[in-house]
């Protein structure tokens, strides 16, 4: 088999291994575990009629073979798959121009690896121009053209007024020596050409599956693989296609640069690491803290709005009165009480009542510092150092003395971060101390109390039918 | 002089092999700690029943493929931003759009809402993010009142606001990230460490962190100190692309979506990869993923239009949802997890719960 393809190292030993290849590549071996003569799929010559249907397989054998070789369990997904493998024109139905697979006795043939899209294959109009007008040229009704061929012939007819002449001159001499040809080679190459162009021109409606990411293709490996010309009407220059730009020489590291990455490995080398068992606990753990509030495994309370069409559930949450199940979710920890506006203000109020809220409104004082645009920052710092920290302060604050130094330091040069060690010991202040405390106030249990009569419903989801639409 | 450069060459390779080293060690040492599987551990948890995972909204209304979408806070709106150069807000509530906003350049790959709710912000092609007040009067032309946030020399690839309006966190086709004071479009603080294209980002869900996570087309994700400008931690264990990045609820782990096909997730205490999504039959990349509130669910959109459910802990698949018609390019959960939104080629965008 001629290896020409750019999925095998070229000379320089390196693979092209671009997303698009690598996708390529992977259909390319199944394939090729479909092409195989022991467990491949059975291709056999249909008799119909007068004439024979040379080198075809069905629907349904792909299907069976993609059910057993690629462990798929169900029959959609195996007809899906073999959809995209058809549209990006591996094989191809031998009556139709739309490619799709369906699960029955319809015929498909595998397509050459000449015309694989892996071959980087960007063919222009003129030869498009040359395919149909040739199609033209050939008396079979099976060759007809489609409306819509039709109509991109008389387009292409216009838009090459000038060399139609030159355009119908090829389309002959392809047509003369696709004449010469044996009538089962002509059968089976006539549809893998015309499966090709199903591909690159496909039929109005259906995807394009040449279409590429922007972001990918300008970052296309080989440039010069690309290939223009199908009947060899150009000079099959190698010519850049505008969105390919040369790849860039693999930039080798700089001296610097290099120091830079040891210093790097150097502190990671250094990082304290859990082990897997216990981080595996911890996610464990937190998903099933949190699945009772998740909509996809527990139904919420009174229902979805996606659902049911019914917005109560969003209005309870807008609301001031916090539901049972949101009070619960402060227990969880601080961030959660944080995190919640209801939550910050219970917090605040239980603190208040203690006359011990100065650490809590520094904290989020700090936070809404962050978030001013940095023109007010210098300002904000000032007020903030003036109303916690500076000497007789009013809401003086306790830091300890590492931190209050820096902070002294920090807002001679006020920026953003200016409070943030400050920030971070009131933060565990107030999660080992302040907290607690309030989870543990009569403040908090009686929100925690059911206010609506009777226990909030939380039910888990039923198994169910089979999914998707 | 001859032996000048003969020293510096020396000196390269010498510094070259000890990274290498060091690095091979860093695996070593990662590996050491790998005590068991999660999906080992996992086994002890009841597996999750069946699902009903239906399209509730199909929003249309783009004339080109959808490339990126957010959610507003208020659970209900969303953000989205096409190749045809068009940002609509919709009410995906009600499947009314609101905003409609065209940019001077097509594929804009990048689309924010502000926590606020009273702005978005969006870019692409023209290199740039730009923040776009929506306006409460219809009539109003938003583009007149845009603002010009972030620069950078190549496609913006991602933005997001950080938890306030008036910064912006991009990622760029440049290999940088940025942070950046929307106001007064000063750069704040670049984030310099990918040696290719960065395509994705997503902030530390937590009220102290000041950390974010990348990943870009040089395979590898990095997690960022927002102050420093540090990358703090980088994991490379993908073999192609990483084309989105999401935080673990929890904020202690992130997954990725990969052009390898897999999507995998990384813990930061265990420091390494910790699970791979992965099936023979998926043979297409992972453009986007997207968690469920507590964790358990991994929603991940793929270029061969399928949306497939990954179960976190015990690494199988639970569902795999069609519909799509081209590749899905984006998937977010709605901020109250309700639902998930995704975002495809075929020019439109679905709400399924």
């Amino acid at each position: 088999m001629a290896k020409n393809n750019s999925l095998h190292p070229n000379s320089n030993g390196e693979t092209d291994d671009s997303p698009n290849m690598l996708v390529y590549r992977k259909m390319e071996d199944v394939i090729a575990r479909m092409q195989d003569e022991k467990n491949g799929i059975p291709i056999r010559t249909v008799k119909s009629f007068l004439s024979k249907i040379p080198s075809v397989f069905s629907g349904s054998d792909i299907v069976q073979w993609l059910l057993k070789n690629l462990c798929i369990e169900d029959q959609v997904e195996a007809l899906h798959l073999g959809t995209l493998m058809a549209a990006h024109g591996y094989f191809f139905p031998i009556s139709d121009h739309v490619l799709t697979l369906k699960d029955d006795g319809t015929f498909y043939r595998f397509q050459t690896p000449y015309f694989w899209p892996s071959n980087c294959w960007e063919p222009e109009n003129t030869d498009y121009a040359v395919y149909l007008c040739k199609r033209t040229m050939q008396n079979k009704a099976r060759l007809e053209l489609a409306d819509y061929e039709a109509e991109s012939l008389a387009r292409l007819q216009r838009a090459f007024a000038r060399k139609w002449e030159f355009i119908f001159m090829q389309a002959e001499a392809q047509a003369k020596v696709d004449k010469k040809r044996d009538k089962i080679e002509r059968k089976i190459l006539d549809s893998q050409e015309r499966a090709f162009w199903d591909v690159h021109r496909p039929v109005p409606g259906c995807v394009n599956t040449t279409e590429v990411d922007i972001k990918k293709s300008s970052r296309m490996k080989n440039p010069h693989k690309t290939r223009k010309s199908v009947y060899g009407l150009q000079n099959d220059i190698r010519s850049h296609s505008p969105t390919h730009t040369p790849a860039p020489e693999a930039k080798q590291p700089t001296e610097e640069e290099l120091r830079e990455q040891i210093k790097f490995w150097q502190a990671q080398l250094d990082r304290h690491r859990l082990k897997m068992s216990k981080v595996a606990e911890s996610l464990l753990s937190y998903t099933e803290q949190y699945s009772d509030y998740d909509p996809f495994l527990s139904t919420p309370d009174p229902s979805n709005p996606w659902i049911s069409d019914d917005t109560t559930l969003w209005e309870m949450e807008a609301s001031k009165e916090p539901g049972q199940t949101r009070v619960r979710r402060w227990g969880f920890g601080i961030d959660e009480v944080l995190k919640d506006p209801v939550g910050r203000e219970q917090f605040l109020k239980f603190l208040e009542s203690e006359f011990s809220s100065e650490n809590l409104r520094f904290w989020l004082a700090v936070q809404e510092l962050k978030r001013r645009p940095i023109r007010e920052v210098p300002t904000r710092v000032q007020e903030i150092w003036e109303e916690f920290l500076a000497p007789g302060a009013p809401s003086a604050i306790n830091v300890d003395s590492k931190s209050y130094d820096k902070t002294t330091q920090n807002i001679k040069d006020p920026g953003r971060y200016a409070f943030e060690d400050a920030q971070e010991h009131i933060y565990k202040l107030m999660k080992s101390d302040s907290y607690s405390r309030f989870i543990r106030s009569s403040a908090y249990q009686e929100l925690l109390q059911a206010k609506k009569k009777g226990k909030s419903l939380i039910s888990k989801r039923l198994p169910a039918v089979v999914q998707s639409c | 002089m001859a032996c000048q450069g003969l020293a510096k060459g020396e000196t390269t390779n010498t510094l070259k092999a000890e990274s290498e080293s060091l690095k091979a060690k860093l695996e070593e040492e990662r590996a050491k700690l790998h005590d068991v599987e999660l999906h080992q551990v996992a086994e002890k948890i009841d597996a999750l029943g069946q699902f009903v995972m239906k399209t509730r909204r199909t929003l249309k209304g783009h004339g080109n493929k959808v490339l990126c979408m957010d959610w507003c806070r208020d659970k209900r709106r969303i953000v989205s931003s096409s190749q045809d150069g068009k940002v609509i807000v919709w009410d995906a509530y009600t499947t009314n759009k609101e905003h409609a906003v065209t940019m001077p350049c097509t594929w804009v790959m990048a689309c924010a809402y502000a926590p606020s709710g009273c702005a978005v912000a969006c870019g692409g092609l023209d290199n740039k993010c730009s923040v776009y007040p929506l306006s409460l009067d219809k009539n109003e032309n938003l583009a007149a009142k845009k603002k010009s946030v972030a620069m950078h020399t190549n496609y913006l690839s991602s933005c997001s606001f950080t938890n306030s309006d008036m910064q912006i966190l991009t990622s760029s086709g440049d290999g940088t990230c940025a942070l950046w004071d929307v106001e007064s479009g000063q750069l704040l603080q670049s984030f310099h460490g990918h040696s290719a294209d960065v395509l994705s980002l997503d902030l530390a869900p937590s009220e102290t962190g000041n950390t974010f996570v990348s990943g870009g087309c040089d395979k590898k994700a990095n997690v960022w100190d927002m102050r420093s400008g540090q990358n703090v931690q980088s994991f490379e264990t993908h073999e192609s692309d990483i084309n989105n990045v999401k935080y673990y609820p929890s904020g202690d782990a992130f997954a990725t979506g990969s052009d390898d096909a897999t999507c995998r997730l990384y813990d930061l205490r265990a420091d390494r990869e910790v699970a791979i999504y992965s099936k023979d039959s998926i043979i297409f990349g992972a453009s986007s993923v997207d968690f469920s509130l507590s964790g358990r669910l991994l929603f991940a959109g793929y270029n061969d239009y399928t949306i497939n459910v990954w179960d976190v802990l015990k690494g199988t698949r639970v569902a795999i949802l069609f519909g799509h018609e081209n590749r899905v390019s984006t998937v977010r959960v709605s901020p109250d997890g309700t639902a998930f939104c995704s975002g495809s080629w075929d020019n439109t965008l679905r709400i399924w719960a």
